[in-house]
C-alpha cells in the first residue's frame, strides 16, 4: 500500500510522523541561517560605515555598544579590539549578533539607511568580530577586581542572569546562580530558533562568560521549590531575579487538552534539546496561532522539519504583528502561509486528537476594538501550536514583592524591586522581551547592586 | 598589554600619536578635546611673529574622492595661525599646565632673521612647551613671503636657522621638512648639521586637486580663480614613507629621530612608519576627516598587534624594516616568484586576465569550459610582476609564490647579463 493510500485508509489517525525528510536535509535546514562574513566582505562592509559622530545606531542598541568604533576596528584588522568594544558593553554580543532583530534596532538607525536604504550590516559585523575572538587562544578580555567578599544570588541562568553575574564578578563579587533547568543559557538554549544558534553557540557563550571565574551555577535549583526568596535574602548580600516568564497564555477554548495541541515554546524547547531532529513528531498539516516571533519561529521550524502544509493564523493585520517585517518575509520564503484577521473559535478532535480548528473572521469595530464578524472557516490540522504570548509566573515569589500592572516584577530605573536588596531584569520585568534587553537589564542591575554593596 | 610610551628627542609621551600642526591644533578648545580623546601629543598650529596679521581667504580646501572614498587626498591653501600670538601663548601655557603628561610642541615660522627667531623663542619658551618644530614646509601662501618651504628648499637657510634656534633655546628642536624638493637627504642633512634634535616630515606637497570645469579654475575656487595648495592625506603616505626611509638609512643623517607625518590614518600605517624608523607619528587629515576619536583604534590596534607579535615596547620593532630598505641594485636577480590562482576562491571577474593580457606579459590563460569561465597562470610566461594579485578583488585568491631555488644571491652588479660584466668577460 502506498503512503498516500495508507493515510487515506486510516483517516481517523492524525498524520504525525518522525523522519519526514532525508537524513541529510535536517542538517541543511538547521544550520546557520546567515553565512558568516569572510575578511574580504567584512572589511568592505566595515568601510561602508561612516564612523558617524554621536552615532544614532549606538542609541538604537539597548546595550549602547559603540558600534562605529568596533566597525572602524574591523576595517583596520584590529578584530580583537573590535570584539572587546562589543563585549565591554554587551557580554552576550556574540549571541545578540545572531538573534537581535537588527532591522528594528541598530540597523534601523543607520544613516546609510536614510541615505540609500542600505544600512551597514551591523549584526553580521558584530558576529564577525566575536567569532574571531572566540577562536583565539587569548579570548579572555576581562579581569576580576580584587575580591570584595560579597556574594550575590542570581535566579536564572538566562541572558539577564548571566549578564548580571558577569558584571558583578568583574567587580570582584562572587555570584551563585540558581537555575531550574539542567542547562544554562535560558531561552538562548531552549527557545531561540535552532538555525540562529547553530553549533551549540549558546553553550559556548555560557562557557566564555563562566571562564572569567567567580560564578557558580547550581542547576536543577528552582526558586519556590528548592529555595525561597526570603532564604536567599538572609543568606546573600543581594539577589537578582532573571527568571524569564515561565507561563504560557492559553486560548481559553474547550478541548485545549486534545493530543496534538501544544505550546510552541515547549515544542521548540524539545527541538533545541533533541540529539536527532529526525525523531521529532511532525504533523502533515500544522496550524500555528499567534503573530509574534515565537509563532514565526515555530512555523518555520516545523516546516523545516518536513511538515507539508503550515499555516500561521493571526487575529490582526501585518502591521500589528509582533514579528518584524524581516521575520514575516522569512516565514513566507520558507513556504509558511500567513492568514490574517481570524481568531480560533473551536478545537475539533477525533479520538482525543486534534483534527481541525475553526476560526472566526475578525475586524475592528468603530471604536477600534477587535471583534468577530460571525463568519467562520475551518482548517484541517494534525498539530496545532499556541504561540499567543507568555506571561510571568509569580508563584515562586510567594507574594514577597510588588507586581506591576502588566503582571511582571515591578522595578525602578535601576532594576531594583520593592525589596531593597532584590533586583530583577529581563523578561520577568516590563520592557521589550529581547535577549539584548535582558542583557542590558542584567548589566544595569549589576551596576546598581555594586553601588548598593559599596556603601 | 604592550607599552606604547614614546620617547623622541628627550620628550616622552604616553603614546606615539600626535596631532600635526594644523587646524586640529589651532586652539585650546581643540587641543583639550584631542587630549581627552587620548592623543599623546600635539604640535600647535604654526605661530608667526607678532605684528603683520595673517589673514586667510574663504574657500580653503579641496579633496580627491576616489571611487566613492571621500578625501583620499586633501589639499589646502591655508596659512599659519591667524589668531594673535598673545592668545595662542596664553592658551598653550594653560594647556601644558593642565596636561603635563601630554606633549605640546610649538611650531614656529618667522622671517629668516636671527632676531626674529631669537625673540619668538624667548616668548614661547615661557609657555612650558616641550620643544619646537620649525615649519620649513608650508608650500603655499607663506612661501610667497619667503617663509615655509621657501626656507625648506634652501639647505643653507635650514642650517642657519636651526643653528640660531639651538643657540637661543635649550628645548629640543624638530625641523619640519618640505617634500617639495628633489632629494630629501639634502635638507635633512642640513638640519642634522645645524644641530636639529629631530626632523618631522612630510609637510604638504604642491598640488592642484582638480579643475572645476564650469569655473575653469583650480579648486578650491576663490572668486573664480585658484592657487596651488598643499596635498596630504592617505594619498601621500607612500611618498612620506619613502622620504622617512631615506633619512632613516642615511649614515650622514646619523640616526636623527624622525617624527613621521603623511597620510597616517590607522594603527597599521603607524606601525609601518615605526618599522621604517619613525619615533613619533603625526596625524592631520585623518583627524580632520573622522574626528579625534580615531585615535582609540590607533592605540588599541597598535597595542593588540604588538601583543600578537610579542613586541613589548615600540623600541622592540622600531627600525626593523630599515636594513631591508635597499636600492634596486642590491636586489637578488635570482629570486623568482610566480602567480598561483586559487580556482575555488576565484569569482571569475577576469580582472587578472585583462591586466596581464593587455598591459603585462600574457601569462594568464582565459578559458570557457562548458560555460564556466576559468583563469589560470601560464607559469612559464609569468615574470612575477604582482599585477594580477594587486587587481584581484578577492583576498588570498592570487598568491605570489616564490620558486624554490638553490641559486646564489646575485645582484645586477654581479649578473652575467649586465653589459659591464659581459665587457669584463671579453677583456
Ligand atoms: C521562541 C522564542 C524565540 C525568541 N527569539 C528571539 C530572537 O530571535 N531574538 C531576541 O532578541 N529574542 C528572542 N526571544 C526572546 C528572548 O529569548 C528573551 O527575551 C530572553 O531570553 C530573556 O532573557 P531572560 O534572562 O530574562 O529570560 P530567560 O531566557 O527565559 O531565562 C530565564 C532563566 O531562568 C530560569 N528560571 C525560571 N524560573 C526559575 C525559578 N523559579 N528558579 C530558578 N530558575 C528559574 C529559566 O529556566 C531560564 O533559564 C525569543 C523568545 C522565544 C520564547
Ligand atoms: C588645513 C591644513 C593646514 C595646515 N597647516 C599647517 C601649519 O600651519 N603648519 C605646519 O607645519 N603644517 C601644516 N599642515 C600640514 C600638516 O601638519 C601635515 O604635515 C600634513 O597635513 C600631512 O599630514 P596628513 O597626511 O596626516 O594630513 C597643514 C595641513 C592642513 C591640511
Ligand atoms: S547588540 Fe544587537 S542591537 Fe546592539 S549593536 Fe549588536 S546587533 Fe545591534
Amino acid at each position: 500500500m502506498s503512503d498516500l493510500a495508507k493515510s487515506k485508509a486510516d483517516e481517523n489517525r492524525a498524520d504525525i510522523e518522525p523522519r519526514r525528510l532525508e537524513t541529510t536535509e535536517y542538517e541543511k535546514n538547521f544550520c546557520d541561517v546567515l553565512t558568516p562574513l569572510d575578511r574580504n566582505t567584512a572589511v568592505r562592509e566595515a568601510n561602508h560605515c561612516l564612523f558617524c559622530y554621536d552615532a544614532p545606531c549606538i542609541d538604537a542598541c539597548p546595550t549602547s555598544i559603540d558600534i562605529p568604533s568596533f566597525i572602524k576596528k574591523i576595517s583596520t584588522d584590529n578584530v580583537k579590539g573590535a570584539a572587546k568594544t562589543i563585549l565591554e558593553q554587551n557580554i552576550m554580543g556574540g549571541g545578540c549578533a545572531r538573534v537581535c532583530p537588527v532591522e528594528e534596532l541598530c540597523e534601523s538607525a543607520c544613516v546609510r539607511k536614510t541615505q540609500s536604504n542600505d544600512p551597514v550590516k551591523i549584526g553580521q559585523l558584530q558576529r564577525y568580530a566575536t567569532d574571531h575572538l572566540f577562536a583565539r587562544d587569548d579570548a579572555q578580555l576581562f579581569e576580576r577586581k580584587a575580591s570584595t567578599g560579597k556574594t550575590i544570588a542570581v535566579i536564572g541562568a538566562g541572558p539577564a542572569g548571566l549578564s548580571c553575574a558577569h558584571n558583578l564578578s568583574r567587580e570582584g563579587h562572587d555570584v551563585v546562580i540558581f537555575e531550574a533547568r539542567p542547562k544554562s543559557g535560558g531561552l538562548n538554549e531552549y527557545g531561540i530558533a535552532a538555525y540562529k544558534m547553530a553549533n551549540d553557540f549558546a553553550q559556548k557563550e555560557v562557557d566564555y562568560i563562566l571562564s572569567l571565574g567567580g560564578i557558580e551555577i547550581r542547576h536543577d535549583h528552582a526558586l519556590g521549590q528548592h529555595i525561597t526568596l526570603d532564604g536567599l535574602r538572609a543568606e546573600y548580600d543581594a539577589v537578582f531575579l532573571g527568571m524569564g516568564m515561565g507561563g504560557v497564555n492559553a486560548l481559553g477554548l474547550d478541548n485545549e487538552g486534545l493530543e496534538g495541541v501544544d505550546n510552541a515554546v515547549d515544542y521548540i524547547a524539545s527541538l533545541r534539546q533533541v540529539d536527532d531532529k529526525a525523531t521529532l513528531p511532525v504533523g502533515r498539516r500544522v496550524v500555528v496561532i499567534g503573530g509574534g516571533n515565537t509563532a514565526i519561529d515555530m512555523a518555520i521550524q516545523i516546516k523545516r522539519l518536513g511538515a507539508e502544509d503550515v499555516t500561521l493564523v493571526y487575529r490582526r493585520g501585518t502591521d500589528e504583528m509582533g514579528a518584524t517585517d524581516h521575520e514575516q518575509e522569512f516565514a513566507q520564503t520558507n513556504d509558511v502561509r500567513i492568514k490574517l484577521w481570524a481568531k480560533p473559535s473551536k478545537l475539533i478532535g477525533e479520538n482525543g486528537h486534534i483534527s481541525a480548528i475553526e476560526f472566526e473572521y475578525t475586524k475592528l469595530d468603530n471604536n477600534g476594538r477587535l471583534i468577530g464578524t460571525g463568519e467562520f472557516y475551518t482548517l484541517e490540522a494534525d498539530m496545532v501550536f499556541k504561540a499567543i504570548g507568555q506571561n510571568f509566573d509569580a508563584a515562586p515569589l510567594n507574594g514577597t514583592l510588588d507586581i506591576s500592572a502588566k503582571g511582571k516584577i515591578a522595578v525602578n530605573d535601576d532594576g531594583q524591586t520593592t525589596l531593597n536588596n532584590v533586583w530583577a531584569g529581563g523578561d520577568c520585568t516590563e520592557g521589550a522581551d529581547l535577549t539584548v534587553v535582558a542583557v542590558q537589564d542584567g548589566k544595569k542591575a549589576a551596576a546598581s547592586i555594586n553601588k548598593f554593596l559599596a556603601v | 598589554m604592550a607599552d606604547l610610551t614614546c620617547k623622541i628627542a628627550g620628550i616622552t609621551s604616553p603614546n606615539p600619536f600626535w596631532l600635526a600642526s594644523a587646524p586640529p591644533t589651532d586652539k585650546e578648545y581643540n587641543v583639550v578635546r584631542a587630549y581627552e580623546a587620548g592623543w599623546g601629543g600635539v604640535v600647535w598650529k604654526t605661530l608667526g611673529e607678532e605684528g603683520p596679521p595673517v589673514v586667510n581667504v574663504s574657500s580653503r580646501y579641496g579633496a580627491i574622492s576616489y571611487n566613492g572614498t571621500k578625501m583620499a587626498g586633501l589639499n589646502n591653501i591655508e596659512l599659519i595661525t591667524d589668531r594673535p600670538l598673545e592668545v595662542n601663548l596664553e592658551e598653550m601655557t594653560r594647556v601644558k599646565k593642565n596636561w603635563p603628561d601630554r606633549v605640546l610642541i610649538a611650531s614656529l615660522m618667522v622671517p629668516c632673521e636671527e632676531d626674529a627667531w631669537k625673540d619668538i623663542l624667548k616668548r614661547v619658551d615661557e609657555t612650558g612647551c616641550d620643544g619646537y618644530e620649525l615649519n620649513f614646509g608650508c608650500p603655499h601662501g607663506m612661501s610667497e613671503r619667503g617663509m615655509g618651504s621657501a626656507v625648506g628648499q634652501v639647505p643653507e637657510y635650514i642650517n642657519m636657522v636651526t643653528k640660531w634656534c639651538k643657540e637661543y633655546t635649550k628645548k629640543p628642536v624638530f625641523v619640519k621638512l618640505t617634500p617639495n624638493i628633489t632629494d630629501i637627504l639634502i635638507p635633512a642633512r642640513a638640519a642634522v648639521d645645524g644641530g636639529a634634535d629631530a626632523v618631522s616630515l612630510i609637510n604638504t606637497i604642491n598640488s592642484i586637486t582638480s579643475i572645476d570645469l564650469d569655473a575653469m579654475s583650480p579648486t578650491p575656487v576663490v572668486d573664480g580663480i585658484g592657487a596651488h595648495g598643499g596635498y596630504c592625506g592617505p594619498a601621500v603616505k607612500p611618498i612620506a614613507l619613502c622620504m622617512v626611509g631615506e633619512i632613516a638609512r642615511d649614515p650622514e643623517c646619523k640616526n636623527i629621530p624622525i617624527s613621521a607625518i603623511g597620510g597616517i590614518s590607522n594603527w597599521h600605517d603607524a606601525a609601518e612608519f615605526i618599522a621604517l624608523g619613525a619615533g613619533s607619528l603625526q596625524v592631520c587629515t585623518a583627524a580632520m576627516h573622522h574626528g579625534f576619536k580615531i585615535v582609540e583604534d590607533m592605540i588599541d590596534g597598535l597595542s593588540n598587534w604588538m601583543d600578537d607579535k610579542g613586541y613589548k615596547t615600540l623600541e622592540d620593532f622600531r627600525g626593523l624594516a630599515v636594513p631591508n630598505y635597499k636600492n634596486w641594485g642590491d636586489l637578488n636577480m635570482n629570486f623568482e616568484t610566480k602567480a598561483v590562482i586559487d580556482e575555488d576562491a576565484c569569482i571569475q571577474c577576469g580582472k587578472c586576465f585583462a591586466a596581464c593580457e593587455d598591459t603585462s606579459h600574457q601569462a594568464i590563460l582565459a578559458e570557457n569550459i562548458n560555460g564556466e569561465r576559468k583563469y589560470s597562470v601560464i607559469t612559464d610566461e609569468c615574470v612575477g610582476c604582482n599585477l594580477c594579485e594587486l587587481v584581484c578583488p578577492v583576498d588570498d585568491c592570487i598568491t605570489m609564490t616564490p620558486t624554490p631555488s638553490d641559486k646564489p644571491y646575485m645582484t645586477w652588479g654581479e649578473d652575467p647579463r649586465n653589459p659591464i660584466n659581459q665587457a669584463k668577460k671579453v677583456s
